[in-house]
């Protein structure tokens, strides 16, 4: 289910895997007080292709290099997204990139949410937490277009944020809604005219109508968020093996050369982001693990 | 009435699994509500007299906070219960529940309960029982939530 490619074929043409190709921000989309989406373009060629849950690494020439989760669809024919949180001083410089502005783009790389490999009748139940959201828009892109009008598998989006005005891709949750998708949004903290949801976001599990049997679940967000909701879909009866959580380290080079982001028998940057639970992160997720 | 309030408490996510005839002392104390959008279920500071088996709509439990209004702490849906304060003294609800969207539930007398459950022990510990697990479930991840996940706190 998870994708292996070797990471040298992933990147850009002309670049080897340590070279930065040079991209160009077309488009600068605040998305909340904190998280920007930069839509870029490369200047030399096309940019290599992706599968929903990759990264790249994003450099802020002067600054630094940081991974960064595509956040728009392997098929969209657009400039290439990635949804940034401004937490340091990479992702602020790259969040304060205007229009016009040049970064640098290593990758595609590391393992992907496995669109392909999804059964189409089997439920796909997406579970994020905050900015998990962003590593997660094209997967979610990708399974409701395929299903849209057929009568195979739904799919299940239940979302979590701090607030009512901390979540993310208001939009893609009404067009997701719109083309037959089950969306949940719950806060944890409500706000004054918001009568939605409050509670953890795996409070939203029990009302969600999905064939626990058969149902894929791709879970990205604090890996405490993760851990519960693991516990929540183990509960429910959804198969460990089933169950994909997106994993994340201090990612460096890229490749599995540079070892910073080993987690156990994992380099995450290679062997991850995404990685099954059944199996390979039951036990990584515990409580001591670093 | 009580044939039909069986049923829905027997179908009841909380009450999985119960005897029928557990299930038929219950409804034989219980009675159907309905509460529009906007009313009330329970108001702090009065008598815990009822626990509500929610099947239908979304309850906001409230506190009133001086010049901030009603704080949202938590909403419970279809297949949860509303109300717990009636297990242990003072029986007196520490919070408002309101109804978010129309809301239809199941409301047993608790006083009543309270004296079913004391002379049926076994029901008392399965009651209890299943009501821990709600008081855990919400502390835990009450927690969480303090935790502040998906601020700094959560950074990933």
């Amino acid at each position: 289910m998870v994708a292996a490619v070797e990471p040298a074929a992933r990147t850009a043409p002309g670049h080897g895997p340590l070279t930065p190709a040079l991209y160009r921000v077309v488009e600068r989309q605040v998305e909340l007080d904190d998280v920007v989406t930069l839509s870029l373009e490369p200047e030399d060629g096309p940019a290599p292709p992706f599968a929903g849950g990759q990264f790249n690494m994003l450099t802020a020439f002067g600054v630094g290099e940081i991974a960064i989760s595509i956040s728009s669809a392997p098929g969209d024919p657009g400039p290439l997204r990635h949804t940034v949180r401004d937490v340091g001083a990479v992702t602020a410089a790259l969040c304060a990139s205007p229009v016009g502005a040049v970064v640098g783009v290593r990758g595609p790389f590391g393992t992907d949410w496995g669109v392909d490999g999804i059964d189409p009748a089997a439920d796909a139940v997406i579970v994020a937490g905050g900015i998990g959201l962003a590593p997660l828009r094209g997967a979610v892109d990708e399974l409701v277009a395929r299903r849209r009008g057929t009568a195979g598998g739904g799919v299940f989006v239940l979302v979590g944020a701090r607030s009512p005005d901390q979540v993310l891709f208001p939009p893609d949750l009404e067009r997701w809604r719109a083309d037959g998708a089950h969306v949940g949004v719950t806060v944890d903290a409500g706000a004054p005219g918001y009568d939605g949801p409050v509670g953890v976001v795996t409070s939203l599990l029990p009302e969600a109508p999905f064939d626990a049997e058969r149902a894929v679940a791709l879970v990205c967000g604090p890996e405490i968020m993760m851990r519960f909701a693991v516990r929540s879909l183990l509960e429910r009866g959804v198969d460990p093996g089933r169950i994909l959580v997106s994993l994340e380290r201090n990612m460096q080079c890229g490749v599995g050369l540079c070892g910073h982001c080993q987690l156990g028998p994992l380099l995450l940057c290679r062997d991850g982001p995404v990685v099954p639970y059944g199996g390979v992160a039951e036990g990584l997720l515990g409580e001591h693990r670093r | 009435m009580t044939a039909d309030l069986s049923l829905r408490l027997a179908a009841h996510r909380f009450l999985e699994g119960l005897d029928t005839e557990d299930v038929a002392l219950l409804a034989a104390v219980a009675r159907p509500a309905e509460f529009p959008a906007g009313t009330y279920l329970i108001r702090e500071g009065e008598e815990a007299d009822t626990i509500y088996f929610v099947d239908r709509g979304r309850v906001a439990i409230e506190l009133h906070a001086p010049g901030r209004g009603p704080l949202v702490v938590e909403t419970v849906g279809p297949g949860q219960v509303v109300g717990l304060s009636w297990v242990s003294p003072p029986f007196r609800w520490q919070f408002d529940a309101r109804a978010a969207e129309a809301v239809g539930a199941v409301g047993v007398d608790a006083p009543a309960l309270r004296l079913i459950l004391a002379e049926r022990p076994v029901l008392g510990f399965d009651l209890l029982q299943r009501l821990s697990g709600v008081l855990l479930e919400r502390l835990q991840t009450t927690r969480v939530r303090l935790l502040d996940l998906y601020g700094d706190g959560g950074r990933r």
